[in-house]
């Protein structure tokens, strides 16, 4: 007990109708970059809340540093040595840098002193950061500094981040982790949530597993191959999904030199877009999230019209043409929200297949509803894509995130489309559910479909895309076959700096 | 200590019964109401809710009960299918004053002429006149962005300014004695809206809500547009996603609530209020977005919330001329009717948890 930092004795915290924590014990110990991996679900957000003093447990004690621990609140947890980064950052766009950060603070010093000791953070811990920058200006991975370095101001024992790499690009990730590196070298403690197996095996020196609330096992992750993780994850052994070597055919849809401006305050605006997709291709956009990946959708889908010749599809103009025109010749799309874009929140499971599938499977006549058909639809979805819901009555809110998404692909990919684009595909997904809808997509390509996966998981585009190129502040790089590039060259392209290769 | 919890997905049976807990909240606090301005309460609640369907004068308020509710349920169908899209006319009263001028003004033009096609003319003109009238808020919102509920709103301040010119001006009865207010079209049979069954209080208006209800149904129930309107009042993005195209939602739902409040103002002015005058208008346009979210936008009942509305300003004005009861405490307790209904709004939603708070 003596080596540990922080031990977990038998946390158990239950919701109406789920055990989010059941009976979980193992140990942080000092220096130690421990990892807590697990699906969707199994529990991790609760534990480090908990943690994090967010949330009370129901039985089960903590000890920190040989003391009894029950933060009533984080502010009490922070007293106590643990810095928590979220996945979503608590920051204002219109103040700078170092008044964001007094903002948190108990008892900020003056801006001068503190700009100082942020400058002096950021360069012991390889944090490149301006003190006087203003938020709104700065990356996701600055932003995501802004955070961290809160946190180090506390010189924290115990420092949580939750999901902290699903923001970055190749590059921002390794400046990431060689500061994580430095901090345990000297003796803070890293509890790091991910689902990102390579990362936990590169970074972490112990690994808890969670499944469906319980702990499956501690272990060495570089003792583990990246499947065996997954495995434990999952419960049960991992389809890994195939691609089938396919010659990519004609070309089926080519954006052209779109420019098109952003609807939204914050969004970003896209410049001169050109891209080919053929038949039976995979064409992987990546790109950290807001580079113009919902408005290169919109582009796609027709709810952002452009010049009609700027979209092509099999040699015909389609640039002017809505949702509904682009449905009923087979482009379809599926947006990265589900709850409120894809699919509307309080409406029945059936309604929601008449909102995308009207069109193309008939299910409407003369402006007439045929709600028998719509009802057929949406059993078949539910069937063939394994969405778990009570009945094709429910209302789309109350299915959870990942077999909402197999409903949102699988409404698509049953009207037997021409050209595909999703955003975002499994994102929140577990890795069965992730697995299986990937799959559905390369097998809608070998059937000679054109399909655009435009994603923040490189793990994803590298598995199932045929073509790669990024999305950087609304620009996209020119397109590389996905088999010829290695990670740095990938980090490079949504960087945005190999525009010329 | 209370909690509320969402629930996975609203429940159908508190979406039914909470315009029934609405209206018994009504009837207690409004008992404590009248009990504290020195009536016996349930006598007052007696009066307003029993007195006009079952007294021995009941052959007299029965047929007031449609003469009232018809109105109120033409023009909160009309409106609840822009409140499902999230368009909010607010501007009923101004349609269907609009709708009653122009449809009188039809008929008056023909005086004394008689033929058969009068009516069906002015009915066009009534309904024309209400939509035109609405069309003034669609298209400055649709090109510039404005906000429909204020357009609509001031609009029914200027459709009263008109009303007035033209019961003092263009439409005044030139054998009028020099009173304001036009021709009584009661006394014009072409023109006359009279009730289809004599004693019945069955006008055309009568049958028009009747089918307005029925369509509205069908609409919302098995078409295209109804769909559309569902989805983008749940979704706007969902709904552009879906190929909805929401300048033309905003023109036909603000243009048929504009078009059957107008007809709403026609079969009034050519039926039970006889002419064009001043003090034309009661607020029917008002109280029907009451009727409207009182029958929680669906039109069966919307029917019903109408009949119930029109109960309370039946009874409402016995119970001012029997007990004494001041208008205002009427208008409260219609008032609170809504106000209830809000309220418990919340349960159809959420469902209400007892929690122990638990000492770590």
């Amino acid at each position: 007990m003596t080596d540990s930092l922080l031990s977990l004795r038998g946390l158990t915290k239950a919701y109406p109708g789920v055990v989010a924590n059941d009976d979980v014990s193992f140990e942080i110990g000092h220096g130690e970059v421990h990892a807590l991996l697990g699906e969707n679900g199994a529990g991790k957000s609760t534990l480090v809340k908990m943690i994090y003093g967010l949330v009370k447990p129901d039985h089960g004690a903590m000890v920190l540093n040989g003391a009894e621990f029950t933060p009533s609140q984080p502010r009490v947890a922070r007293a106590a040595g643990v810095g928590m980064v979220f996945q979503h950052f608590s920051l204002f766009e219109a103040l700078n840098v170092a008044e964001n950060i007094s903002l948190g603070m108990e008892n900020p010093p003056n801006q001068r002193d503190l700009s100082d000791r942020i400058r002096d953070v950021s360069q012991t811990y390889g944090l490149p950061l301006d003190p006087e920058r203003r938020v709104g200006d700065l990356s996701a991975g600055e932003r995501q500094r802004v955070e961290i370095i809160r946190c180090l101001l506390q010189s924290p024992k115990l420092l949580i981040m939750d999901e902290p790499t699903s923001v970055l690009t190749p590059q921002e990730v390794e400046i990431l982790f060689g500061t994580l590196r430095k901090l345990r070298a000297e003796g803070t403690s890293i509890l790091y949530i991910s689902h990102k197996l390579e990362e936990i095996r590169n970074l972490c020196d112990t690994a808890t597993v969670l499944r469906l609330g319980k702990k499956v096992a501690t272990c060495d992750p570089r003792e583990k191959s990246a499947r065996e993780l997954a495995e434990m994850m999952v419960g049960a052994s991992l389809h890994i999904p195939e691609k089938a070597a396919a010659e990519a055919g004609e070309v089926v849809l080519e954006m052209r030199n779109v420019d098109l401006k952003s609807l939204s305050q914050f969004g970003t605006s896209l410049k001169s877009i050109s891209f080919q997709v053929h038949s039976g291709e995979v064409l992987g956009i990546g790109g950290v999230a807001g580079n113009g990946q919902d408005e290169l959708l919109s582009a796609l889908s027709g709810e952002a019209l452009t010049p009609d010749s700027a979209v092509m599809f099999e040699g015909k103009s389609i640039g002017q043409l809505g949702p509904n025109a682009r449905r009923s010749i087979s482009v379809l799309a599926a947006p990265e929200e589900r709850l409120g874009h894809a699919a509307a929140p309080d409406m029945s499971l059936i309604e929601n297949a008449l909102l995308t599938g009207r069109a193309r499977k008939g299910l409407d006549k003369n402006g007439f509803l045929r709600w028998g058909a719509a009802r057929r639809f949406a059993k078949d979805i539910i069937e063939k894509f394994d969405v778990r819901t009570p009945s094709s009555k429910n209302a789309a809110r109350s299915l959870s995130g990942g077999n909402l998404q197999k409903f949102v692909i699988g409404r698509e990919v049953l009207q037997d489309p021409r050209v595909l684009v999703v955003n975002q595909p499994t994102w929140g997904v577990d890795a069965a559910a992730a697995a299986a809808i990937r799959q559905a997509l390369l097998d809608l390509a070998a059937k000679g479909a054109a399909i655009i996966v435009i994603s923040q998981d490189l793990d994803e585009l590298m598995e199932i895309s045929d073509q790669f190129c990024a999305l950087n502040e609304g620009r996209l790089s020119k397109a590389r076959r996905t088999a010829d590039l290695n990670v740095e060259e990938i980090g490079l392209m949504m960087g945005g700096s190999s525009n010329a290769a | 200590m209370l909690k509320l919890e969402k629930r996975p997905e609203p429940s159908r049976l508190w979406t039914a019964i909470t315009p029934v807990i609405a209206v018994l909240a009504t009837m207690v606090f409004g008992g404590l109401l009248f009990a504290a301005l020195g009536k016996d309460p349930f006598v007052a609640i007696r009066t307003i809710f029993y007195d006009p369907l079952f007294s021995e004068f009941a052959w007299f308020y029965r047929p007031q009960l449609l003469i009232k509710g018809a109105p109120l349920i033409l023009i909160a169908i009309g409106l609840s299918l822009g409140f499902r899209a999230g368009i909010w006319n607010i501007g009923a009263e101004g349609q269907y004053i609009v709708g009653a001028i122009c449809g009188a003004g039809v008929g008056l033009a023909f005086y004394p002429a008689e033929s058969w096609f009068i009516f069906p003319a002015m009915i066009i003109a009534g309904a024309v006149g209400g939509f035109l009238w609405a069309m003034i808020p669609a298209l400055l919102k649709t090109r510039f962005g404005t906000n429909e509920i204020l357009v609509s709103l001031m609009l029914v301040y200027v459709a009263e300014q008109l009303l007035a010119s033209m019961s003092l001006g263009l439409l005044k009865n030139p054998d009028g004695f020099g009173f304001p207010g036009s021709r009584n079209l009661q006394h014009y049979p072409s023109a006359h809206n009279a009730e289809i069954i004599s004693g019945w209080g069955i006008h055309w208006g009568v049958v028009a809500a009747f089918i307005a209800v029925i369509f509205a149904y069908v609409l919302l129930a098995r078409h295209v547009l109804g769909f559309q309107i569902k989805l983008t009042g749940e979704s706007p993005r969902a709904a552009k996603f879906a190929g909805v195209n929401p300048t033309r939602l905003v023109v036909v739902c603000l243009g048929l609530s504009g078009a059957l409040a107008g007809l709403a103002g026609l079969f009034e002015v050519s039926g039970p209020a006889g002419q064009i005058s001043i003090d034309f208008n009661v607020g029917y346009g008002f109280t029907a977005i009451i009727v409207a979210f009182l029958g929680r936008l669906h039109p069966v009942g919307i029917l019903l919330a109408g009949l119930l509305m029109a109960l309370t300003y039946i009874g409402g004005e016995i119970a001012q001329s029997n007990l004494g009861l001041p208008s205002a405490a009427i208008q409260a307790f219609q008032g609170m009717l809504l106000f209830f209904l809000l309220a418990v709004d919340v349960l159809t939603n959420f469902k209400i948890k007892f929690r122990n708070e638990r000492v770590a």
